[in-house]
């Protein structure tokens, strides 16, 4: 089966030049470089059509980035997203538009993602009637239809954006994205800023609609509790490196690379107990100056010398899991 | 038994807007013991921020607080005058906001914020003030306070902030500590660093401690006591074992039932029907009642709170009483 997303060596850097007076100081010796961030270093990662694949990360670690480049928001700086086989960098034209159309986006908040400005209406049919979808004529029926899809009521199409609740918002971001009928939905913390009750509603909401209409999810969150339950995989990112990757309840159950093993054991999940939290040292380095080797070296209670000085590649391990460490190789 | 730490009694705080009387915090009792760690659990806008703003006459105008009693020690903190108010503030109780980028002042150094508090308080001289300020910063896990007491807030990343924002809430080793959604901003491996680092400081100095949150997780994990809000009241309060194992209020329950990692991967989650209303129009009534499935025409009339357990309170006409719950299969 041809994955419906194929991320080739994807990386993508950020560089901030050097104003005027950095030049001048530059040229007169000071010894100032001009700065990069790299958010994502090196990533390959295919998804399977009609699966839900979870991204998992701190912040800072590049997944929004990622995320961003697989919508078509962001380009990479190296590398090759494919749509269902066709460069989407490389495509122009029709073809573009069409491939730019099935895969889309839902935000984490939605009250900065939808303009305040524009009512229901106009936020979810707008899109669809430019590129043709329906006609000015089918409009509000069809828009009526989207709201319906998402357990909204219909009769609220003439209001504007705050007036409702995070919730209901951030079904309006969902009936806007499906309203151009994309295969391929990219989900950046879509429910981080909901309420426990609110988000089991947009989770279900979620899985109903995945079935309903074939879609394919690429579920970004730091919540390893959302992830696991929605995700038939998940990837593990660190400072812009897929650490690991594997089916969800493989990972869940026994999880390869010590960062993964840290991130579910400090995962707080509802107990009876008191429980001792016990803690990987240190913090997420900056991305600016990553640490050479293997980026977690700092904080790995394993670390050896190799780790310092050689990228671990990110092998497979078992069927379907693949992970990145230099321990796999000593053992 | 001794007496409590803190005895909050019918604590009544309303907002007085120009859409009429926002009722935030109604009717709110509970008791600290010294020592002890109580989580206040409740979704956005149920009141659990103003109750702890209200214990520390926090509230600003249009809000009030329009009834009931805040003892501290037998002191009433409700009726203390100003002067009163600020010897108590930062000294027997200190407070820990969700974001310290916000409560740390960006253009002074550390030192100077550091030193301020504790000479607020005490006739310390700058050195001896100095040396304090060293002290609790190590004590909360921060390696090199020299270097650190010389900088500015913004380089610090988040999680080394609420260190230095909890190390001055430990300055002077107050009864009481508020935290106010202290780790919600952070990564899951700093908030587990956090929270080692607060159960440890609690342990060891006897500091009572309000956890304020909405995660259920964190909270069963740190406190001895919890106590959930709804639409400005605490619908049940219990020993957290208890209150998770079995709730007796259906809010309770059903916010442990949708959270995701104790439903089986694959269904669809447990969910509660409807939203929160809205504390400006709450319903009549139990404020739970219309997204509740047991209520019926006795829900009418708000509930009051019972002790339908030894020791676990719920205002609710229909509690979960007989059934113990089992486990859900992993």
């Amino acid at each position: 089966m041809t994955p419906i997303i194929d991320i080739a060596g994807v990386s993508k850097r950020f560089v901030r030049e050097l104003d005027t007076a950095e030049r001048i100081a530059k040229a007169l010796g000071a010894g100032i470089e001009k700065q990069t961030v790299h958010a994502v270093e090196q990533v390959d990662l295919t998804i399977k059509p009609r699966e839900v694949l979870g991204l998992v990360g701190e912040s800072g670690c590049g997944k929004s980035t990622l995320g961003r480049m697989v919508a078509g928001l962001m380009t990479p700086t190296e590398g090759a997203i494919r749509f269902r086989g066709d460069d989407m960098a490389a495509l122009k034209g029709k073809a573009a538009r069409e491939a730019a159309l099935k895969v889309q986006m839902i935000f984490q908040d939605p009250m900065s993602s939808l303009n305040p400005r524009m009512r229901v209406e106009t936020i979810v049919g707008e899109a669809p009637q430019v590129h043709g979808l329906v006609s000015r004529r089918q409009r509000g029926a069809y828009v009526e239809e989207m709201l319906h899809r998402v357990g909204l009521d219909p009769a609220m199409r003439r209001r504007y954006p705050h007036q409702f609740s995070g919730g209901q918002r951030q079904r309006i971001g969902i009936a806007r994205a499906l309203a151009v009928r994309p295969d391929f939905l990219v989900c950046d913390e879509a429910v981080a800023a909901l309420d426990v009750s609110i988000q089991a509603q947009v989770l279900n909401l979620f899985m109903r609609l995945r079935e309903a209409y074939d879609l394919t999810y690429l579920f970004i969150s730091h919540d390893l509790g959302v992830v696991e339950h929605i995700s038939d995989r998940v990837a593990i990112m660190y400072l812009g490196r897929i650490v690991e990757e594997g089916a969800t309840e493989a990972i869940f159950t026994g999880a390869n690379h010590p960062y993964t093993q840290a991130l579910l054991s400090e995962r707080p999940v509802i107990s009876t107990a008191k429980r001792r939290f016990t803690t990987i040292e240190g913090e997420i380095p900056s991305p600016m100056k990553p640490p050479p080797g293997c980026h977690f070296h700092p904080r790995c209670p394993h670390a050896f010398a190799r780790c310092r000085i050689e990228r671990p590649a990110l092998k497979q391990i078992a069927p379907g899991r693949k992970s990145a460490c230099h321990l796999n190789d000593a053992a | 038994m001794t007496a409590p730490l803190l005895q909050v009694e019918n604590l009544a705080t309303h907002f007085f807007t120009r859409n009429g009387v926002a009722k935030a915090v109604d009717d709110v009792s509970f008791t600290l013991s010294r020592g002890e760690i109580l989580g206040l659990v409740g979704e956005s806008g149920s009141g659990k921020s103003v109750t702890g703003f209200s214990i520390l006459r926090l509230v600003d105008a249009p809000g009030r607080i329009v009834s009931g009693r805040i003892l501290l020690n037998g002191e009433d903190l409700a009726s203390l005058d100003a002067e009163h108010l600020r010897a108590i503030r930062g000294k027997r109780i200190a407070m820990i906001f969700q974001d310290p980028m916000m409560t740390l002042n960006p253009v002074l150094r550390i030192d100077t914020q550091m030193i301020e508090a504790v000479q607020a308080h005490t006739s310390l001289s700058r050195s001896a003030a100095l040396e304090r300020c060293r002290e609790v910063l190590a004590m909360v896990g921060i390696a090199s306070p020299d270097e650190r007491l010389a900088s500015y807030p913004h380089h610090f990343s988040g999680g080394m902030r609420q260190r230095v924002a909890i190390a001055i809430a430990f300055l002077h080793e107050p009864d009481l500590i508020i935290a106010d959604e202290p780790t919600t901003a952070l990564d899951v491996t700093i908030q587990a660093q956090i929270l080692a680092e607060v159960q440890k400081l609690c342990a060891g100095t006897g500091t009572a401690l309000i956890w304020i949150s909405h995660d259920l997780a964190v909270v069963s994990a740190l406190a001895d006591r919890i106590a959930v809000m709804y639409a400005g009241r605490i619908v049940e309060q219990g020993r957290t074992a208890a209150l998770i194992e079995a709730p007796l209020h259906p809010y309770t329950r059903g916010l442990i039932d949708s959270v995701p990692s104790r439903n089986k991967r694959g269904v669809p989650l447990r969910q509660i029907a409807g939203m929160a209303p809205s504390i400006l129009n709450l319903p009549k009534g139990c404020a739970f009642r219309p997204r509740c499935a047991r209520g019926d025409g006795a829900c009418l009339t708000p509930p009051q709170a019972a002790e339908h357990r030894p020791g676990q309170w719920a205002r609710c006409f229909h509690p979960h009483l007989a059934e113990i719950r089992s486990e859900v299969p992993a």
